[in-house]
């Protein structure tokens, strides 16, 4: 898994079924220090995720698929939960 | 997921007897601001209704396969579906 923070959504309303009914979110990724690495996904909601929330995201399509409920899902990045607090070791 | 932009259409000449009912289309990947990041793929259109000009998220391996009806099929990536509006949300003040 790996951890993001909310950035923004994406608006479709062609895709496939899998999306209807889901909400699609874009997030950052973030370092080791909570900082924007530059990369981002986009991963379906499964907790009500919202803006500017550091989010655990699943990153593992089989994972994904047993999430969503659907063998067939071609969906790898799932929301997984909101993180409250990342307690980094003495460095 | 990540967004691209539909930049082309593919037309194979030959191809494996299983791609044959697959629409390709050339994208280029896109950074969340929506500006081009790193190098153009070909992708299976999932959704059969992406276009030139489209932008549009795509997903990579097993799961590219996974968009297509019959599913069990050569692709390693394809449209999952078509963006209409990415809401970037306002940044915050000081945490950024």
């Amino acid at each position: 898994m790996i951890l993001g923070r909310i950035t923004g959504s994406v608006v479709s309303t062609i895709h496939h079924p899998v999306v209807e009914g889901r909400k699609l979110l874009v997030a950052e990724r973030l370092d080791a220090g909570g900082r924007p690495t530059g990369g981002y996904v986009i991963a379906i909601d499964a907790i009500g995720a919202g803006f500017g929330e550091t989010v655990l995201i699943l990153d593992e399509g089989n994972g994904a698929r047993q999430i969503l409920d659907d063998s067939e899902a071609p969906v790898r990045s799932v929301v997984v939960g909101i993180v409250d607090e990342v307690e980094l070791g003495a460095s | 997921m990540l967004l691209g932009r539909v930049i082309g259409t593919v037309v194979p000449a030959t191809q494996v007897d299983e791609l044959s009912a697959t629409p390709l289309l050339w994208v280029q990947p896109l950074d969340r601001n929506g500006r081009p990041e790193g190098d153009p793929l070909v992708c299976a259109d999932g959704t059969r209704m992406a276009g030139p000009g489209q932008v549009i998220y795509w997903v990579a391996s097993r799961e590219a396969a996974l968009t297509l009806d019959p599913w069990f099929v050569p692709v390693d990536d394809a449209i999952v579906g078509l963006v209409d509006e990415v809401r970037i949300y306002p940044a915050k003040g000081s945490g950024r």
